[in-house]
């Protein structure tokens, strides 16, 4: 053991885990929890509320299974601390149906055979969410660039693509300049 | 993760006082790397501070009629901008070749600029790194070192910096804005981030007490002539085994000036002023671009299985200068490279 890594176990004291209490609103539901601070978003939802549709893939921001949107915007929950959410609003995959309706992005996976184990799909609907409301991607090669943040294992990307130009071509989007 | 406490700055001189007060303590912001580094044991922070309710997500025009922009505006939000779309193409390129829809999301301008390098050696603690450990040996210089520098390296570290944006802020000459216990100081983009020398633990010439708050953009944005070329592993999503940001201005085939800087070579953006002195006055002509690539490299070293990298960066240089003098920018769409 080197001197430095020695003298940093010495002086290194724990803190006490001071728990801080916060509000999340998740898919319109106010949840108040008491976490300590190092818990993720992502632990916060899955440990902690009890919601296990968001999956923790990679745990580490490289492969998007994590993705939620946070105030309407696509984030790896995963590199996001719950405390620094307070107050929120958070929409995971169980919050994305409406009265026992799915979203049509839910509805264009299935029509198009969009995965196969499932395990990325929470992941990659809750991106398309994101992408979509964004509005910046109009065709298909600009879909693939604008979803690369979500990795699929078993190679889906070709009916992934396929199922958000569906859900983009029934939906109005306004067309800004590429900035590229 | 380790154990750490938590707290917020309601403001930036709050952050400075919460930051001297405890030297164990780092800000946190988007978080996108810092997360990461603490749960790999990388990085053991007793406290982070939240800055992210500081009011420090404006982007506002300067007096001299450049852009200042707020240390927290995402790296999405900067790229998408109007006034960058138009004036500044050049760094909305270079964001958009780097990380995640996701990622940009969440990372902000000021952490963008405090991002650690991605060298596998730092990143596993169970190997010898000076940088994580200082005086422990570098793992990288007899290791794999595929994706290391190749410029300005030294024997202790051989990192590179992993950032797409700063490659087009070194390049666009921006300037960073820091408040600290001793006020406010304006740094040049150049002299912010350092090479490693016998300190590869020291990223940055930011102090301790230090936070950035604004980066800042001069006028000229090079909007005509410019291209960032990134060349990757993958097409999307991967970090730059080199990039180049080329900026010109031409005028009846001359070169008027010239800014070049190249990503994934060095401990740091690798702005040549030798190269681009070079270029100013020439004509805008291949053989121009070929010249100048030649400099850019000329004290280029490989490690074994980065020796590639140096005919990688002297190509990809001469293309990225032939790309901005013809007005046809690389697309981070369609990654052909033409």
């Amino acid at each position: 053991m080197t001197k430095s890594s020695m003298a940093r176990k010495e002086s290194k004291k724990l803190p006490t885990p001071a728990k801080m209490t916060i509000t999340l609103h998740v898919n319109g539901v106010a949840k108040t929890l008491h976490l300590a601070p190092w818990t993720t978003l992502l632990d916060a939802l899955r440990i902690h509320i009890g919601l296990t549709g968001t999956k923790k893939g990679c745990d580490h921001g490289q492969c998007g299974a994590c993705t939620v949107l946070v105030d309407g915007r696509r984030i790896n929950a995963c590199l996001t601390l719950a405390v620094m959410k307070d107050g929120a609003q958070i929409t995971t995959i169980e919050g994305l149906a409406k009265d026992g309706a799915l979203h049509p992005v839910q509805q264009a996976f299935i029509d198009h055979d969009a995965f196969q184990c499932g395990y990325c799909t929470p992941g990659q609907i809750c991106s398309a969410v994101g992408l979509i409301g964004e509005a910046r991607a109009h065709s298909a090669e600009e879909i693939r660039e604008l979803m690369s943040g979500n990795i699929c294992r078993c190679g889906a990307y070709p009916n992934i693509v396929t199922a958000i130009e569906q859900v983009m071509s029934r939906e109005p989007v306004s067309r800004p300049k590429e900035s590229a | 993760m380790n154990n750490f406490e938590f707290s917020r700055a309601t403001d930036v001189a709050d952050a400075v006082r919460q930051i001297a007060a405890d030297p164990g303590a780092t800000f946190v912001a988007g978080g996108t790397n810092l997360i990461d580094l603490i749960k790999e044991g990388v990085t053991k922070p007793s406290r982070l501070i939240d800055i992210t309710r500081l009011q420090l997500n404006r982007i506002e025009n300067t007096s001299d009629g450049g852009l200042r922009i707020g240390a927290l505006v995402p790296n999405s939000d900067l790229a998408y901008h109007p006034e960058i779309d138009k004036r500044f193409p050049l760094l909305a390129s270079a964001i958009l070749a780097g990380a995640s829809p996701q990622l940009r999301n969440m990372a902000t301008t000021g952490g963008n600029l405090l991002q650690r390098t991605r060298c596998f050696y730092f990143y596993d603690t169970t190997t010898p790194c000076n940088k994580r450990e200082p005086g422990s040996g570098c793992s990288a210089v007899d290791g794999l070192n595929r994706m290391q520098a190749i410029l300005g390296a030294s024997e202790h570290c051989i990192a590179t910096h992993p950032s797409d944006m700063c490659v087009a802020l070194a390049a666009l000459e921006a300037r960073v804005l820091v408040a600290g216990r001793n006020g406010e100081r304006s740094i040049a983009f150049a002299d912010f981030h350092r090479l490693p020398g016998d300190t590869p633990q020291i990223d940055t010439n930011l102090n301790k007490d230090e936070i950035i708050t604004a980066v800042e953009l001069p006028p000229n944005g090079f909007p005509k002539n410019y291209s960032y070329l990134k060349i990757r592993d993958r097409l999307s999503y991967a970090f730059a085994l080199v990039s180049v940001a080329a900026a010109l201005e031409i005028e009846n085939g001359v070169i008027r000036q010239a800014r070049l800087a190249l990503g994934g070579v060095a401990h740091k953006p690798w702005r040549d002023r030798e190269a681009e002195a070079q270029l100013s006055g020439a004509p805008a002509t291949r053989e121009s671009f070929a010249r100048a690539a030649e400099t850019v490299l000329r004290e280029a070293r490989g490690f074994g299985d980065n020796d590639f990298k140096i005919d990688l960066a002297r190509r990809a240089t001469a293309r990225a200068l032939s790309q901005a003098a013809n007005g046809t920018p690389q697309s981070q769409i369609d990654k052909r490279v033409r």
